[in-house]
């Protein structure tokens, strides 16, 4: 930690400190609205955290991440309002439930040695398989959805998962700097390095003798539990769940947009790049609704042009072009800031 | 149930099902060539069925006949995006490439979700209700005459493919990469033919396609993963795969439908993907790595 710090540019601690004290402060000036766009910025933030340990980290394409959202969500959601098991005990099986669906592509995949763009189909078919499943699974719902009871919101009750929009961001901050951290410590594990090399040259690591198998398994493993607990969050802070919108293959896109567009491998890619798209997207459709355009797909329009100019101009993503700009890289080097 | 329905729906999905194979044969020979996902495959064959509803209702022009300026002008679109806007993107790494192709993908089904709104358009030719009968089989007329022209296509391009030079300078340039350059070839402007004759095989099938179903503008993503779906399953380079997977695809999806619900059918076509990937990865037809 001290060697962190030290190797961190004086400027970097301290825009990260002003930083820190007005996310926490954030909820006693923010409006109702302000607070739900800062949920969603760090709701992406941490999803692309988690997808980013799998694609930035270990270099393995996944395009369908919504299935380990959607498990996560269900299985709490299921638990609770079948069992009356509360979410921190139907967080665990949550994890495990999606530890297991990405154990199971893991295996099929690597075992099998489907890569590249073909495993990134098989990500993609996965979740399309699980998202017409769960169409047709009428003890959650089917397509018709799946409501969690909404309690009253006066008591803030963590271990439950009930209170005001207040409590859902602060639960939402900590997971978001705990991804952070925890990400920022795997990369300087053994783990990290033999990820790294992975996704530089698999046959060359493998040569080095690293076993790329279970890395590579690590790697979705890790990043499967990590997504599963954003989907218990969706679940509790939303209360209602459908298939079509949680499993969507459109979901799975704005996960991973976040991270390339912020700046895939880095750890502040994922938190920028959620932040520039969550706050790019609300504010078009305030203009939108300002200017009185109601028509449907301009937003993505607009949404669809920046992504393009940003892949064109700025293929390593926005973070490690400003990181440049501001000098806030570690002296150390490495692109990884 | 009756053994007559059974056969019907099964030569229909067999029908609809080479409509898809020149959809995917599209796929296949730009995945094939340029080694570029098409993420915006489906989107543009959404984009042809729009053309042709346009066509019919500005001039009366029958899809088989609007067909024809139809995949002409997706060839020039095709050509243009990969020599503009793909060719620079093919030796960075497979994601970015993925998201520059999704991000034209985007703005396309927005753009068409703009321009028409998102209530299903079709095509109201005047023999849209007539069908022939073979013994107790009842085919439909369109969709006899669709599967017709998709194979007629797919027939032409192969011969292009066999027996052309630019079609043995686009196969050179697939084989090996630096081989063509070596010998000379141009490769970046066959990589822009190959994505422009892919675009005008999708283009002439969403103008096929458009004559068995309505089309609205969120069809894209979904025909994009069935296409690609059908270029595994029929194996990755193989043109006579790209047909036999989409015949595959078209016969599971409409039992599917028959036998369980047509809400399930895309799920069989999953499921047939997942078991090609294990034990067969390189497709039916496809040739080992």
């Amino acid at each position: 930690m001290k060697a962190l710090l030290a190797a961190t540019p004086k400027r970097a601690l301290f825009l990260m400190a002003v930083l820190a004290g007005v996310l926490l402060a954030l909820p006693a000036f923010a409006n109702a609205y302000i607070l739900s766009v800062a949920i969603l910025i760090l709701y992406f933030a941490y999803l692309g955290q988690a997808w980013n340990v799998m694609m930035g980290f270990c270099g393995q394409l996944s395009l369908g991440h919504s299935l380990y959202v959607g498990i996560g969500a269900y299985v709490s959601a299921a638990l609770f309002v079948h069992f009356g098991i509360a979410p921190w005990i139907g967080i665990w099986a949550s994890i495990l439930a999606c530890m297991a669906a990405g154990a199971a592509i893991g295996v099929l995949a690597f075992r099998f040695g489907i890569g590249g763009v073909y495993f990134a189909l098989l990500t993609i078919a996965f979740a399309e398989f699980t998202r017409i499943g769960f169409d047709h699974l009428d003890w959650v719902g089917g397509s018709g959805g799946f409501f969690l009871p909404v309690a009253q919101r006066e008591i803030n009750d963590v271990l439950a998962l009930r209170g005001s929009p207040a409590m859902f961001y602060y639960v939402m901050l900590a997971l978001t700097v705990a991804a952070f951290a925890f990400c920022t410590w795997l990369l300087r594990t053994r783990i990290g390095y033999y990820w790294q090399a992975i996704r530089e040259d698999p046959d060359a690591a493998q040569a080095l003798g690293i076993n790329t198998f279970r890395y590579k398994m690590l790697a979705v493993i890790i990043s499967a539990g990590m997504s599963s607990l954003s989907g218990v969050f969706f679940a509790f802070y939303y209360n209602n769940l459908f298939p079509e919108q949680i499993f969507n293959m459109s979901r799975s896109i704005e996960i991973i947009l976040g991270p390339i567009i912020g700046g895939t491998g880095t750890l502040f890619g994922p938190i920028l790049g959620a932040v520039v798209l969550t706050v790019l997207a609300d504010g078009i459709t305030e203009l939108m609704a300002a200017f009185g355009w109601e028509i449907p797909g301009v937003k993505q329009v607009f949404y669809g042009t920046c992504m393009l100019v940003v892949i064109v101009f700025l293929p390593n993503g926005i973070w490690p072009t400003l990181a440049r700009r501001l000098g806030l890289e570690r002296r150390e080097g490495g692109p990884h800031g | 149930m009756p053994l007559e329905l059974v056969a019907n729906v099964t030569l229909a999905g067999l029908l609809t099902g080479l409509v898809y194979g020149l959809m995917a044969l599209g796929l296949s020979v730009i995945f094939g060539v340029v080694r570029v996902v098409n993420f915006a495959h489906g989107e543009m064959m959404t984009i042809a069925m729009y053309a042709a509803v346009v066509l019919f209702a500005a001039f009366r022009l029958d899809p088989f006949v609007a067909l024809i300026p139809v995949a002409a002008a997706f060839f020039v679109f095709g050509y243009a995006l990969q020599a503009g806007l793909i060719n620079p993107f093919i030796t960075r790494p497979e994601h970015t490439q993925f998201m520059l192709v999704l991000a034209v993908a985007i703005i396309m089904v927005n753009a068409l979700l703009m321009a028409f709104g998102p209530d299903a358009r079709n095509v109201p030719v005047d023999y849209a209700l007539e069908s022939f009968s073979i013994g107790p089989l009842l085919l439909d007329t369109v969709r006899v005459y669709a599967a017709l022209a998709a194979v007629a296509i797919a027939g032409g391009l192969f011969l292009f493919f066999k027996f052309t030079p630019s079609g043995r300078a686009i196969r050179a340039c697939a084989d090996n990469y630096l081989g063509a350059k070596v010998v000379g070839l141009n490769v970046k402007k066959y990589y822009a033919l190959t994505f422009g004759l892919g675009s005008a095989c999708v283009g002439a099938a969403g103008c096929l396609m458009v004559l068995l179903v309505d089309v609205t503008p969120l069809l894209g993503p979904g025909y994009t993963l069935l296409a690609f779906i059908i270029v595994i399953v029929g194996g990755l380079g193989s043109m006579p795969g790209a047909l036999l997977g989409g015949v595959l695809i078209g016969i599971s999806e409409a039992l599917a439908g028959l036998f369980f619900s047509p809400s399930a059918k895309s799920m069989f076509s999953f499921a047939l993907l997942i078991l090609v990937l294990l034990f067969r990865p390189q497709g039916l037809l496809g040739k080992r790595p």
